[in-house]
């Protein structure tokens, strides 16, 4: 009995750590007051609609919107063959493979960022744009790896050379039958990608330029300057789209199951 | 172009990587044959098999198919059909679709299609499983869709990796009945591997037992379950009690023995099923060593001078207790002689 209640306790605790900060963030943003603080001053939903009048701010999104979703599908276009390689053949080298294909979950974010702001941009001109890509992709390859690996798993090679001797190619057999069969693993490393690139801010921080800026860098930034609930605001809009989507996942992926 | 030659393998030698799974393998087979490549796991059987199908290239050999050279036609345009033993449908397909997926690749058109589909699915009795996908089927069920989506495509030949073997009994009897059927009425050539000589006698018009890559024997089910050729063979399909000859005599572990009639000439050893073993008569003596009741036979293991022996007797007769000894007889008329012994 004791150990059920200490056990609940516990629960309990992790709970409000986990959920606390986020529901702060919420009674923020609907403050009343000027500033951001907690708790807010009087309720009102005007920090939740200025945000969305903020130019900066539209700027961002689009650009943290963008860098997501072709990061992910770039780590994805990776990521598979790489699975699938790595699943199906004795590739020489597998686990160095899997290690490198890792290196970006391994090593700081700020490190990357720095890296490739040194490396690349300065010296060789790249295009901020360019670089900020490069940096998300890489970011997110070793989530898209790891997830549409667990997938690929249980897939038998039999189904692919079933398809073969029905008259498919290698590759149309792999395209016929091994993507679709996948294809939940897909959605879930894609979903998984989408977020981590969309919250990513250390190696985004060192690459962001005049113009160039991911949302979290935005926020940051005009943080700085402004002391207003809006971020606040932001932060929560975030966090319920994050969940969203989730939400979603879950109810028609089973998304737990891949991640 | 001679009978035996509407399938025929020549001289093929197949490997994995430098590993030598099947060396110069001869091996000629009928229009509309029914052949079992049988043998225990690892005696190249099943890549045999792999070879025909395409998925694997010979190192060197030929290999025909009626009347084309197809040893280096890839997998996909040899109308080749296997059926796999784990079946392999496409999960994310419903029935209908794995069926029409190879139709589908040939740009049959959709009312030949539809009717193609719906023959096969009536064929292995799915008609009404059309909508489901594979995962909600039996095993018996999912095996019936792999051979109707083998089948559909009217292939040259039709292989079948141990078919029976992830079936319980009742349906194993169904399925063999099943293949049996399906054979006939399409006349199609099947090739079927399987390390289970029951099946294989069972089914089979022809079987090819195998043993490390070489072929031991080939013949009619009654040829090898009666006349092995050699001792594998003869203990592959229930010959418990075999012996090498040497000079006329019985090689057993504690030296050699007389027979206790003459043998033929010219064979290397003599092989007893158990139920040819007389018991309480001829020169031989046993202690029992273990008794089991088979219903209309009874079994036993007897300790002897020529090793263990394994005798299978009428249940009516008196049953003998453990540790018993007794006479026994191995008449060399009833005795299958091998050709060969190692």
């Amino acid at each position: 009995m004791t150990s059920r209640l200490l056990s609940t306790i516990i629960l309990t605790i992790v709970m409000l750590f986990l959920i606390g900060p986020f529901l702060i963030i919420v009674a923020a943003s609907l403050s009343a007051g000027d500033t951001l603080a907690f708790p807010p001053q009087g309720l009102s939903f005007k920090w939740v609609l200025k945000v969305f009048e903020i130019e900066s701010f539209r700027a961002s999104f689009v650009m943290s919107m963008m860098l997501a979703i072709l990061g992910t599908l770039a780590a994805l276009v990776i990521g598979i063959p790489v699975s699938y390689a790595l699943a199906r053949y004795k590739v020489p080298f597998g686990e160095t493979v899997r290690t490198i294909v890792s290196a970006p979950i391994i090593v700081p974010g700020i490190i990357v960022g720095l890296a490739l702001l040194r490396y690349l941009v300065i010296p060789l001109g790249f295009n901020i744009g360019l670089a900020l890509f490069m940096a998300h992709t890489a970011l997110v390859l070793p989530y898209a790896v790891r997830v549409v690996s667990a997938s690929m798993v249980n897939l038998r090679s039999d189904i692919e050379e079933a398809a073969v001797l029905l008259g498919c190619s290698r590759l149309g057999a792999f395209l016929r039958v091994v993507l679709p069969s996948i294809r939940g693993g897909i959605l879930a490393a894609f979903i998984l990608g989408f977020v981590t690139s969309f919250n990513q801010v250390p190696v985004s921080l060192f690459l962001s330029g005049p113009g160039v800026r991911t949302l979290p860098i935005d926020m940051l930034a005009y943080l700085e300057t402004t002391y207003d609930p809006s971020v606040a605001a932001l932060s929560a809009l975030l966090a319920f789209m994050s969940i969203g989507i989730v939400f979603l996942a879950e109810r028609f992926l089973g998304f737990s199951r891949y991640v | 172009m001679s009978d035996t030659s509407f399938l025929s393998l020549e001289q093929l030698t197949l490997a994995y990587d430098d590993n030598i799974a099947v060396r110069n393998l001869d091996l000629g087979i009928k229009r509309g044959e029914l052949v079992a490549l049988l043998g225990p796991s690892g005696c190249g059987k099943t890549t045999t098999m792999r070879s025909i199908a395409g998925l694997l290239t010979p190192k060197s050999g030929v290999i025909r198919l009626d009347g084309a050279d197809i040893t280096r036609v890839p997998a996909n345009k040899r109308a080749v059909g296997l059926v796999f033993q784990s079946y392999a449908l496409f999960p994310h397909l419903s029935v209908f679709e794995n069926v029409a997926f190879g139709l589908r690749l040939k740009k049959v058109a959709k009312h030949e299609l539809e009717k193609r589909v719906e023959n096969g699915l009536k064929s292995v009795g799915l008609s009404k499983f059309a909508a489901r996908k594979p995962a909600e089927l039996s095993g018996g069920q999912q095996q019936r869709v792999a051979l109707a989506r083998s089948m559909v495509m009217e292939p040259k030949v039709l292989l079948l990796d141990e078919p029976l073997s992830n079936l319980d009994a009742r349906l194993r009897l169904e399925m063999r009945t099943e293949l049996q059927r399906v054979q006939k009425e399409s006349g199609i050539t099947m090739i079927f591997v399987t390390h289970d000589q029951v099946e294989a006698l069972a089914l089979a018009d022809r079987i090819v037992v195998m043993r490390d890559g070489l072929i031991e024997q080939i013949g009619t089910p009654e040829d090898i379950y009666n006349k092995p050729a050699s001792a594998f063979v003869a203990d592959f399909v229930g010959f418990e009690n075999v012996f090498a000859l040497e000079a006329g005599q019985l090689k057993t572990p504690h030296g050699l023995i007389n027979l206790s009639g003459s043998a033929p000439a010219g064979i290397a050893g003599l092989a007893w099923r158990p139920n040819t073993v007389k018991l309480d008569q001829g020169p031989y003596q046993g202690t029992v060593l273990g008794t089991s009741f088979a219903g209309r036979t009874r079994e036993y293991l007897l300790d002897t001078p020529l090793g263990p022996i394994k005798a299978e007797v009428d249940a009516g007769f008196p049953g003998h207790e453990l540790g018993t000894s007794l006479n026994f007889n191995l008449p060399v008329e009833d005795a299958a002689p091998l050709a060969r012994f190692a």
